[in-house]
C-alpha cells in the first residue's frame, strides 16, 4: 500500500506478523478449549432434549422461593457481618493486647473452620442450651432455624470483612494519618475523610469475592432445613431423580455470580474514574 | 478416533473377562446402604454395620451363594450411586414407590411396616390428624416416603426435613420440632435409647399405598432381571427356611414382613 505513494519512503512499514507456529502449548490450551466447549455443548443439547415443561410449570415457583431465600440470606448476613467487621477491624489494628488477642481468636477461628461445621453448631450446639436460652428470653431466636442460619453465615463472613477492612486500611501509608494529625484532624474524621475513601477502593474487590463466596456457601444451609435454591433443588431432585435439576441450579447460582460480577465491575469503574486518563 | 475406539474395545473386552472369570466362582455383590437409620441399618461406634437390613442383606447373599461386600452412602444419593455402578443393589428400607420404580427396579418386598407420628410426652396434640398438627412443625427425613408423606399431608403444617434421622432427633430434643414422622419401628427404637426418653408415639398411621408404596425392596439397577430374580427367590427361601424369622425376632416381637 505504502509503496504506491512516493512520499512515503521514510514512513516505516508495519512490523511484520509473527509467524504463528502450532506449539505444543498452543495444542494443549486449544484442544482442552475444545473439550470445556463440547461438555457445555453436551450440557445444552441435555438441557433441550429433557426439556419438560411440567417439570418447569410444578417446580419454577420453588426454585423462585429458595432463591429468594438465598438472596436475603446472603444479602442480610453480609449486611450484619459488615457491621459486625468494623470493630473486629479496630481491635486487630488495636495496641491494647487484650483486645487484640480477642479479635484474632475471632479471625481465627471463624476462617479456620469450615462454614458447615459453624453453622452445625449454632443450630444443634445451641440449640442443645435450650434452657438457658429459654431463661434469658432469647429461644424464639436460637429456635428458628432461619435466624441459626443468619447468625453463623453473619459471624463468618464478619471474620473475613474485618481481615478486608483491615488490610485495605493498612495499605493507606501511615505518612497520611500523622498529616492529617498535624493539620489538626481528629482520628475519625482522618478515618472517614482521608483513610477511608481511598482504603475502601482497594477493598471493593476482597468484599466482591467474599460476597460471591458467601452466597456459594449459602448452598450448605438446608442441612438445618432452611429451603434455600439448594434445598429446593434437593427436594426437587428427591422426587423427580432428574439430573437437569441440578443444571439449573448450577445456572441460576452462576446468573446470580455474573450480576454481582459486573456490579462490582461497574461500581470499580465509577470509583476509579479519577484514575483513568 | 481408531485409537480411542481400540482402548474402549479392549477395556470392554478386559470387563468381560473379569466378569466371566468371577462369574464361574462365587457371584461378587456389592451391596449399597445408608447406615445411619437404626435398627435397620447403622454403622457401630466402631465403624461396622449393623441392623435387620444388614443381617437379612447377608442372609440372602448367604442364599444366593455369594460375596457380598457393603457400600454406605448419603440417602439421597443412594440411587444415583447404584445407577454409576457404584453397587449392584440397594438394601437400605427403600420402599417401593412408582417415582422410584421409573429409576430402578424392585424386588419383591421383604418387610412393610407402617409409619407413626411421635410427639414429646407432655405435648398437648391429641391425635395425629391433620387439624391437631395444623400450624405446629413436623420433622422427617429427606427424600423419604415420609416426607413426602408429611408435606402431602399435613399441609397446614410445617414440614422441616432433615438430611438423616440423626438430626431430627436432636431437633426434637431441643424443642424445635413438636412432632415427627417416620417408620414406627425406627422410632420406637429411638425412643427405647435414653435419647428417647422426652418422646412418646402419639399414633401409627395408615399407610398411603400411593405415597408409601407397597412395602421395602431391594433396589437393582433397570434391566438386571437375573439378579432381580435371584434376589426374590432368595427372599422366598429366607422366608420359608426360617432365616427370616430367626432375623426378626432378633430385632422385633412381631413379624415386620406384614401380611
Amino acid at each position: 500500500m505504502s509503496q504506491s505513494h512516493g512520499t512515503t519512503e521514510t514512513r516505516a512499514l508495519p512490523p511484520a506478523q509473527p509467524v504463528r507456529r502450532w506449539t505444543p502449548a498452543k495444542l494443549l490450551g486449544v484442544t482442552l478449549l475444545g473439550v470445556w466447549f463440547l461438555l457445555a455443548l453436551g450440557v445444552l443439547l441435555f438441557l433441550v432434549n429433557s426439556w419438560n415443561p411440567e417439570l418447569f410449570r410444578r417446580y419454577a415457583p420453588e426454585y423462585l422461593s429458595g432463591l429468594w431465600i438465598t438472596l436475603q440470606l446472603v444479602g442480610l448476613s453480609f449486611l450484619v457481618g459488615g457491621v459486625l467487621s468494623i470493630p473486629i477491624a479496630i481491635g486487630r489494628r488495636s495496641t491494647n493486647r487484650i483486645v487484640a488477642a480477642f479479635s484474632y481468636g475471632y479471625v481465627y477461628f471463624f476462617r479456620g473452620t469450615p462454614l458447615l461445621a459453624q453453622t452445625f453448631l449454632v443450630y444443634y450446639g445451641l440449640g442443645s442450651f435450650r434452657p438457658q436460652f429459654e431463661a434469658v428470653g432469647l429461644w424464639w431466636f436460637f429456635r428458628e432455624a432461619w435466624y441459626c442460619a443468619l447468625f453463623a453465615f453473619s459471624l463468618n463472613t464478619s471474620a473475613y470483612q474485618a481481615e478486608i477492612l483491615r488490610g485495605a486500611v493498612d495499605t493507606i501509608r501511615y505518612g497520611q494519618w500523622e498529616a492529617a494529625a498535624a493539620l489538626g484532624l481528629s482520628r475519625l474524621q482522618t478515618l472517614r475523610k482521608i483513610i477511608l475513601p481511598q482504603a475502601l477502593l482497594v477493598a471493593l474487590r476482597p468484599y466482591g469475592n467474599e460476597l460471591i463466596l458467601l452466597l456459594k456457601g449459602s448452598a450448605i444451609v438446608a442441612i438445618i432445613t432452611v429451603y434455600d435454591l439448594m434445598g429446593e433443588t434437593r427436594r426437587a431432585y428427591a422426587r423427580t431423580f432428574d439430573f437437569q435439576t441440578y443444571i439449573w441450579a448450577a445456572f441460576i447460582y452462576l446468573s446470580v455470580v455474573e450480576v454481582l460480577r459486573i456490579a462490582t465491575d461497574r461500581i470499580e469503574r465509577r470509583l476509579t474514574r479519577h484514575l483513568h486518563r | 478416533m481408531r485409537m480411542i475406539r481400540g482402548i474402549v474395545l479392549s477395556i470392554s473386552a478386559l470387563g468381560l473377562l473379569v466378569g466371566s472369570a468371577a462369574a464361574q466362582e462365587r457371584m461378587q455383590l456389592k451391596i449399597g446402604t445408608e447406615g445411619a437409620y437404626p435398627p435397620f441399618n447403622n454403622l457401630t461406634a466402631d465403624g461396622k454395620l449393623e441392623g435387620f437390613d444388614i443381617d437379612i442383606a447377608r442372609a440372602l447373599c448367604e442364599e444366593m451363594n455369594a460375596d457380598c461386600e457393603f457400600v454406605t452412602q448419603e440417602w439421597d444419593g443412594i440411587i444415583p450411586a447404584l445407577q454409576a455402578g457404584r453397587f449392584d443393589a440397594i438394601i437400605a428400607s427403600m420402599s417401593i414407590t412408582d417415582e422410584r420404580r421409573e429409576q430402578v427396579d424392585f424386588t419383591e418386598k421383604y418387610y412393610n411396616t407402617p409409619p407413626a407420628v411421635v410427639v414429646p410426652k407432655d405435648s398437648d396434640i391429641e391425635s395425629a390428624s391433620v387439624e391437631a398438627l395444623a400450624g405446629r412443625s413436623i420433622g422427617a427425613q429427606a427424600a423419604t416416603t415420609h416426607a413426602n408423606f408429611a408435606e402431602v399431608t399435613f399441609v397446614e403444617s410445617d414440614v422441616r426435613v432433615y438430611p438423616t434421622a440423626e438430626e431430627y432427633k436432636l431437633d426434637m430434643a431441643n424443642g424445635r420440632l413438636d412432632a415427627v414422622v417416620d417408620d414406627v419401628i425406627v422410632l420406637q427404637e429411638w425412643l427405647d435409647t435414653p435419647d428417647g426418653e422426652c418422646c412418646k408415639v402419639l399414633d401409627t398411621l395408615s399407610p398411603v399405598e400411593e405415597i408409601h408404596g407397597e412395602g421395602i425392596g431391594i433396589a437393582v439397577r433397570k434391566g438386571e432381571d437375573e439378579l432381580r430374580e435371584k434376589f426374590n427367590a432368595a427372599i422366598e427361601a429366607i422366608r420359608e427356611n426360617g432365616t427370616y424369622k430367626e432375623i426378626n425376632d432378633k430385632y422385633f416381637s412381631f413379624d415386620a414382613y406384614g401380611e
